[in-house]
Formats: structure tokens, sequence, C-alpha cells
């Protein structure tokens, strides 16, 4: 009798067990290494906080956008709402410390607390948009989650608690490397395993085909509202991380053009793989950065240096374009890279020989 | 309205498993059914013909769950279960291989066996139900590891119908397993159809194609602007002078 095929990769043959808890074991010290190795590279540690914010926002937006099929295009409403939430959650208990812990771990604590917050309050969000997207579908959706985004903004931007169009500055500095690097570990974590359990198979029958997945018995409404509600959660938390590590966040931060950022991260990885989100988050964040000094390389001081700046995001542009046109269905396509990998490499060595 | 459906023919009498009575459905201010009165029995094959826009996969949809009926009465097996949604009739034995055969592309024929089986955890019994439906359509076991978006149009049907089956149905519905398909491949198709009603599947079929439909039915219903306009066993539909002018083009 043959079995049924399931898309697990069992690396090692390592006790089931065990293998759910190595990862973390693995990347708790490294990530505190990384934290401790970086401490005098500012800049690096930002740019690195960034792009696990990048990352944590394409992962949990791939789970709307691309393993169910949804079309959402308000994330950095979601994204804004965390932020907001645990940054004022932050500043109003500034002076607070817990006495029975150190300083440092007190703050973390209460760090923590505001994330979660965040994340609940964007799930919460989440929820509410959610609720539409059970009657809308394609372009009708993407307006719905557009105006979403927009919504939040105009609404932060106009209510004096949030620090209106000026924002919020002062929110305790407390995150670290290893704060985000946990995050964007359980992002992809909880994104793996939705992928490889039948709540994922759902997942994928809706976005493959909602009315065929309906009469296979899939609750095709209530999958969704919940893809919503994690992907909102884990972009709650992503604002809230961003809060903590950036000097000042205002409305600017969380328009429109970030939503679409987001949503060309996902696309470029592949729409469904998370790996692919990983790789494109990455790459889209050290782009500019690259370009940038790329172009200070060059050689060009004074206005000469201006100008090549300007002509940095036309490159930036170009490059998403050509790389869309070389492969349309994104990095990696639905696939994971270790599906993807093993079919290039051998190829490229045949391409050498 | 029953006054006005014409019977033909005698109906070989079976435990009721479908009933509808008084279906209507709307799309917005278009009413599609005017009260649609309909049943299948246990282990029957009933054909609902008619021309296009008479209202046969509306029907269809509405006993599925996929459409809520703005009125009437569905029951499976003596359980009420008007307006109940799709996934949830799935677990009481309804099957539905929706129009255009949904598919699901860019997943393996493997996968969509395996999301056919959806609600059900007995898995040596769906290995076993797997074997039975390679079984039937031989040409899925050398496809099941190809994408099912690469199969041919009838491959497509006969895996429709196949991953319906495995979620364990009492009554099969299928909407136009014949569409753009060679006469031979329908052929096909009709046969293990005839198979699986064979060994107890109860099928509600709707078909343009009237003869291949009504040659196969027990019983048979023509539907016209939303109502039954006339009912009868498949034979007699197939002889009645009205239905070969109308639906068999003579």
């Amino acid at each position: 009798m043959e079995t049924s095929s399931v898309p697990t990769p069992s690396p090692g043959g390592l006790p089931p067990a065990l293998r759910g808890i190595l990862p973390v074991l693995i990347a708790v010290p490294v990530l505190l290494l990384f934290d401790r190795l970086l401490a005098s590279a500012p800049f690096a540690t930002y740019l690195l906080s960034i792009m696990g914010v990048n990352v944590i926002l394409a992962v949990s937006l791939n789970i709307v956008n691309g393993m169910t099929g949804q079309f959402s295009i308000g994330h950095a409403g979601f994204m804004a709402v965390g932020a907001y939430v645990a940054g004022v959650l932050s500043l109003s208990f500034k002076e607070t410390a817990l006495s029975f812990l150190p300083v440092a771990a007190s703050d973390q604590v209460f760090l923590v607390v505001a994330l979660l917050a965040g994340g609940a309050a964007a799930a919460l969000c989440g929820f509410l948009v959610g609720l539409p997207s059970l009657r809308l579908r394609g372009d009708y959706l993407a307006i719905v989650t557009l105006g979403f985004g927009e919504i939040i903004r105009v609404v932060v931007q106009n209510t004096d608690a949030f620090g209106r169009a000026l924002g919020l500055s002062g929110i305790p500095q407390t995150s670290s490397l290893a704060m985000v690097g946990f995050w964007v570990f359980l992002v992809v974590l909880v994104a793996r395993r939705i992928a490889y359990s039948s709540h994922g198979r759902s997942l994928w029958a809706i976005r493959e085909d909602e009315v065929a997945a309906e009469a296979m018995g899939v609750d095709t409404t209530g999958y969704k509202v919940r893809a919503f509600v994690v992907s909102a959660f884990f972009a709650g938390i992503a604002g809230g991380l961003f809060a903590h590590f950036v000097p000042i966040i205002n409305p600017g931060s969380f328009t429109f053009v970030k939503s679409m950022e987001i949503v060309v991260m996902v696309v470029l990885g592949g729409l469904g793989s998370t790996t692919g989100a990983i790789v494109a988050a990455v790459f889209l964040t050290l782009l500019p950065e690259a370009l940038r000094s790329a172009f200070t390389v060059m050689g060009a001081e004074g206005s000469l240096a201006q100008k090549v700046d300007q002509i940095r995001m036309p490159v930036y542009g170009l490059l998403l374009v050509a790389l869309m046109l070389l492969r349309p269905q994104g990095l990696f396509g639905m696939k994971e890279i270790w599906e993807v990998l093993p079919r290039w490499l051998p190829r490229r060595r045949k391409g050498l020989a | 309205m029953s006054e006005a459906v014409k019977t033909l023919g005698e109906r070989e009498p079976r435990p009721p498993l479908l009933t509808v009575e008084g279906l209507k459905v709307h799309y917005g201010a278009i009413q599609a059914l005017k009260g649609v009165v309909l049943s299948v029995g246990k282990g029957e094959v009933v054909a609902l013909i008619g021309a296009n826009g008479a209202g046969k996969t509306s029907t269809l949809r509405a006993v599925s769950g996929m459409l809520k009926p703005s009125a009437g009465r569905i029951t499976l097996a003596g359980q009420d279960i008007t307006g109940m949604k799709a996934h949830l009739l799935v677990p009481r034995g309804m099957a539905h291989a929706p129009e255009g055969r949904g598919i699901f592309p860019n997943l393996t024929v493997q996968e969509n066996l395996d999301l056919g089986a959806y609600l059900r955890s007995d898995t040596a019994e769906i290995a076993a139900d797997q074997e039975k439906s390679f079984k039937l359509f031989p040409v899925l076991r050398e496809r099941r590891k190809q994408l099912a978006g690469t199969l041919s149009g009838g491959e497509q049907q006969m895996l429709a119908i196949a991953r319906a089956l495995l979620s364990r149905p009492q009554l099969l519905l299928l909407d136009e397993p014949s569409l753009g398909l060679a006469p031979q491949v329908t052929e096909t198709i009709f046969r293990t159809l005839r198979e699986v009603n064979a060994a107890g599947m109860s099928i509600l079929l709707v078909e343009q194609n009237a003869h291949l439909a009504l040659s196969m039915a027990h019983y048979g219903y023509v539907l016209e602007t939303g109502e039954v306009v006339m009912a009868g066993n498949g034979k007699a539909l197939l002889e009645s002078p009205e239905v070969r002018k109308a639906y068999l083009g003579e």
C-alpha cells in the first residue's frame, strides 16, 4: 500500500520533539552573540533591525497574500497600529520599573508587554478587516485593505495622543537585535508550521479555488479571517519593534508606499514562499543601502554626489522591473529555497564546465 | 404548481435521500429558481436537464449550500439542511464536483485527492479509498505527482469526481461532467459513474447533454426558466416527443 506523500522535509532524521526545539536552541545564543558583536556598530545594528522588521512584515503578509491568495495591500496600517499602541504604552510606563528585577530586565519585560499589546490591537484590526474579506475577492478586497491602511494613517495624523503629524518621540529605545531576531524567528516558525499543517492545506485550497475548497469541506470564511488575524498580529509586532529602535515614529512611516514595499517583497520572493519572502525582504532592505554606498564609492563628492544619489531610486525601480521580467513567478515561485536551489545548482555547474 | 408538471413513466420506489420543495433562489432582483421540486432516492441517479439559464446549476448550488435559497426546504437523509453552508454539508455526506471541474491546478493530483479526504482522519481507509479511485481512473495513478493544471480536460474531470468521492459522500452532485470533453472521454466518465452508482452511490447529475444524462439516469427532471416542467423515468423522458424536440434536436 502506497502512503500519501506529505511534503515535510525531514533533516537528519531527528526525533520530532527535538526538531521542534532545536531551532530555538541554536537561535538564542546566535542572536545574543550578534547583539554583543555589533554593540559598537550602531548603523549595522539599525540596518539589521530594519531588515528584521521587514522580514517579519513580509513573512506575515505572505500568510494572507501568498498562502491564502487574498490580495491585501494595507499591511502598513497594521504595522502602524502596533507601533502606536506599543509606543504610547511604553511612553506612559517610561518611568516605571519592576523593582524586583534589574533595570535592563525590567525594560525588556515592559517591551514585550508593549509589543504584545500592539500585536493584539493589530490582530483585532485584522479581524475587522478580515470580515469584509468574506464577501470580497481580488481587486475589491485590495481596495478595502488599502482604505483601511489610509484610515489608520489619517486617524493617527489627527489624534493628539498619537502626536498628530509630528509623531511620537522619546519612546524608550529598548529594542535590541536579539529581540527583533527572536520575533523574526517566531514568525518564520509560525509560518512554516501553518504551511505544513492541515491548516496550511486549507489555505492553499482557498488560494487555488475557493468554491472547490468549500466543496471539500473547508470553512473558507473561518480560515480567511484567521489568516488575517495572524498576519496582522505579526505586523503589529513589527510595528512595535520599529517604534522601539527608531528615534521618532510619525504617520509618514506607515503610508501606502510602505504597504506596497511589503507587497513587493512578497511578490518578488514568490507568492506563498516563506523563504522567498525572507530573501526578498533582506534584499530589498539592503539594495538601497548598497546602491548608496556603491555610488558614494564611485568617488563623487559635493553636488555630484547628490546627483548620483538622485538616480539611486530609479536604479532600484529598474532592478525590480528586470527581476519581474526575468522571473515573473518571483524568486522561488510557490516553493521554498531548499526545493529550488538543488535544481539550480547542477545546472550552474554544467554551465561552468 | 405540481399540477403543471407532466409526469411520464413509473418511478422505482426507493427510500428518499434528498428532497427539495419549493426552492427559490434570487440573484439580486432576478429570480433564478421559482419553486423547484425534486427528490433523489437512495442509490438513484437523477438527471436535471434543461437549456442554458434554466436554473440547473443554481439548483445544484443551492442544494450543496453554495447559494442561499430565498425560500423552500431541502432535506438530506431526513434532516433539514436548508441554508446550511457548503463546508458543513460535506461531513453530512454531500459532495459537489462543481462546474468547470474546480480542481486545484497548482497542487499535484495526489494533493488534490488528499484534499478530497480533508475532513477524514481515518488514514488507512483513506488510502484504501484512494486505491479504489485509482482503480476507477487508472490514469490518475500515473499522473499522481503531476500538477493537476497540466492534466487534460478529461483527466481533470476524472480527478474532480475521484476527489469528490473521497469524502465518502451519500450523495454526489455533478455539474456538467461532459463539458468540453471529447465524446470518447465523456463515455469513459459516464461508464465509471455507472460503476460508482452500481456500488450504491446516489447521484444528482446536471447535464446539457440530455441524451447522455437520461440514458444513464433512473429518473429525470426537465427544468425550464427556473421551474420543473416535466419529470419521469429516464427512458420515458428520452422517448417523449417534447423532450426529443426541445433537447435532442429532433
